[in-house]
């Protein structure tokens, strides 16, 4: 870096720049916000829905499953589960009340987390919930 | 030692390493979950295992992060630590919070945690890295503050350099920052939203600052190249980092529910995101070339070059690999980002850490350098270890690619759990490298037990 290349110039370019880019971000996070709404279909959060959510995250589902493919990669995508389970929130109550207490020989397992009725109605209305939200057509297919 | 207030450094070097110790059994533990599926289950499941092993991971970046400022503030401002009993308190602080969160962990379940702790008055916790208990996150930003405070306080009474700026810049950033963990609306795509300006924010700028001014530091000290060269390096990395890092948040905007434009402008910066990487290795071995003296601390010189060289590869190459948006759509999700973030994690963050260990720990130890077979032997670990972790993101690599292909792009999809035991053969794999990774890091902490003799100094 030749002379012309001050330290000054350097420090200017930075806070420009830097200045600069704070605002286009806030900016396209601005329009994201306002179009949001049409996306993630907000009217739809029952408060059994927001309980599906804290249920969600006190038994740290994301350490082992991942959620419109974020989260731990042991076991399966959840953000389209409802769909894969044949659209029924009965077939997800029914699997998470079956998993083996002592899991299965040899193999992964989910633990038995023992919820109540209630917990269990809404961790599955907040599945159906999520796999309605629009993922720009993500995952791929229906194994998630 | 110039300042005896550096001293204070020492124990959050120690901490560090005796966390990451841990940090790796439990990886190693994962890694045999893999394999044998019920292995220490219902005792440790696996979401268990990785929460000790992922919390671990920011507990003790964070421990040698701040022992690094505590270090490089008082050198750089030319001036004793505003309070260096401050440092030490907090030191206490956040180890007994660290140890509880950890504890807690391992000895009651997940939900009763959460319970106990109160979740339900402010709920924060069950989202990835983030998973500690509310009053936890409250006490880590009453210590960052505090933290803030005592070097802030140091810069602005002492010598104002370029380095020092930008690592105040890194670290007010980081906790501004992790005051979103607090944030956690009910509308999944929001949480998601702003959970990425923590994450994504934290890695691809605050800490990229934070890394950029500890190299920035110890190849002044190793080199011996005038200040003024490493000052105008440093401006434009950080710019780099910037003008990337801050849009680059996109390419986590592509398929959880916001507008589909951000697949564009998360491409496009992103793709832009290696840069500062491969400026970094640049500066490093442009630096290392100029040097005007040969520094007797031959092994912080091969940790502080080859942090950038690795970085670039785990951060910079791997994750420029599925980043565009058309292959993200196959990659998101997948074992591939597992390769990604265990490459770079080690090669960017890891490294630095351990190359500042490396460089402060003999002199806060009261010598310039540790003894030659000292240093053989922990230039052994580092490669032990930094092949150990290219051999793993590698396995990883070939799973995910399998797994993308098996269960997303074949034309019969495969359900995930088949797919899983059919790939199987990488996951063992995976587990040597891992070992072969572990078996670094003991003889990485062999290097500090070897005795020192006062002839092994060098004299230049």
């Amino acid at each position: 870096m030749g002379d012309l290349f001050t330290k000054t110039r350097a420090r200017n370019i930075y806070y420009g720049g830097a200045i600069f880019f704070c605002l286009l971000f806030l900016s396209l996070n601005f329009h994201t916000l306002n179009a949001l709404p049409e996306r993630d279909h907000r009217e739809n959060i029952t408060p059994l829905v927001s309980q599906g959510k804290i249920v969600w995250e006190e038994n740290d589902c994301v350490g082992c499953h991942t959620l419109l493919g974020e989260g731990a990669y042991f076991a399966p995508e959840l953000g389209n589960v409802y769909k894969r389970f044949g659209n029924s929130t009965t077939n997800i109550k029914n699997f998470i009340k079956s998993r083996p207490k002592e899991g299965t020989p040899g193999r992964r397992s989910m633990p038995q987390f023992n919820m109540s009725d209630e917990d269990l109605e809404a961790i599955a209305e907040f599945l159906k919930w999520t796999s309605e939200i629009n993922t720009g057509n993500w995952p791929p297919n229906i194994q998630g | 030692m110039p300042y005896s207030s550096q001293a204070v450094a020492k124990p959050y070097f120690i901490v560090a390493i005796v966390l990451f110790c841990v940090q790796i059994l439990f990886g190693l533990m994962m890694g045999v979950q893999y394999v044998i599926g019920d292995f220490l289950f219902p005792l440790i499941p696996f979401n268990i295992a990785r929460l000790v092993h992922t919390t671990l991971l920011i507990i003790w970046l964070l421990f040698g992060f701040m022992g690094a400022a505590y270090f490089i503030v008082p050198a750089e401002s030319k001036r004793e630590l505003h309070n260096p009993k401050l440092a030490k308190i907090l030191f206490w602080i956040f180890l007994s919070a660290s140890i509880l969160t950890i504890l807690g962990y391992l000895l009651i379940s997940y939900a009763t945690l959460a319970k106990i702790t109160g979740n339900h008055f402010w709920p924060t916790m069950g989202r990835e890295f983030m998973e500690h208990p509310t009053i936890i996150k409250i006490c880590i930003i009453g210590v960052a503050g505090g933290f803030l405070y005592n070097i802030a306080m140091t810069i602005f009474q002492g010598r104002k350099t370029v380095i020092n700026m930008v690592l105040l810049t890194g670290f007010i950033g980081l906790v501004v920052l992790f005051l979103l963990t607090l944030y956690n609306p009910d509308n999944l795509v929001v949480s998601k939203y702003y959970w990425w300006w923590s994450i994504h924010l934290w890695l691809k700028g605050v800490w990229e600052f934070i890394m950029v001014a500890i190299l920035a530091f110890i190849l002044m000290k190793v080199t011996g190249v005038e200040r003024d060269v490493v000052e105008k390096w440093l401006y434009v990395i950080i710019v780099i980092i910037v003008m990337s890092g801050l849009i680059g948040t996109g390419q986590h905007y592509y398929w959880i529910g916001t507008p589909e434009y951000w697949q564009w402008w998360g491409s496009i910066f992103s793709a832009l995101e290696p840069l500062p990487f491969f400026l970094m290795t640049v500066f490093a071995f442009n630096m290392y070339n100029r040097r005007r003296h040969v520094h007797p601390n031959q092994a912080a010189t091969l940790w502080v070059l080859g942090t950038t060289v690795m970085a670039f590869l785990g951060a910079g190459i791997l994750g420029f690999l599925h980043t565009l948006a058309p292959i993200n759509y196959y990659t998101h999700g997948t074992q591939i980002t597992a390769a990604h973030s265990h490459l770079a994690f080690y090669g960017a963050y890891v490294m630095i850490v351990l190359s500042m260990i490396s460089y402060a720990m003999p002199i806060l130890r009261g010598r310039i350098n540790n003894s030659n077979r000292s240093q053989v032997v922990e230039m052994w670990s580092f490669w032990l270890m930094t092949i150990g972790m290219i051999f793993m993101a590698l396995f990883i690599s070939a799973a995910g690619i399998l797994q993308v292909y098996l269960q997303r792009v074949s034309e019969i999809p495969i359900p995930f759990m088949v797919v899983q035991e059919n790939i199987s053969l990488f996951y063992k794999l995976r587990a040597l490298a891992g070992l072969i990774f572990f078996l670094g890091l003991i003889v990485y902490i062999i290097s500090f037990f070897l005795k020192y003799e006062e002839n092994d100094e060098s004299s230049s």
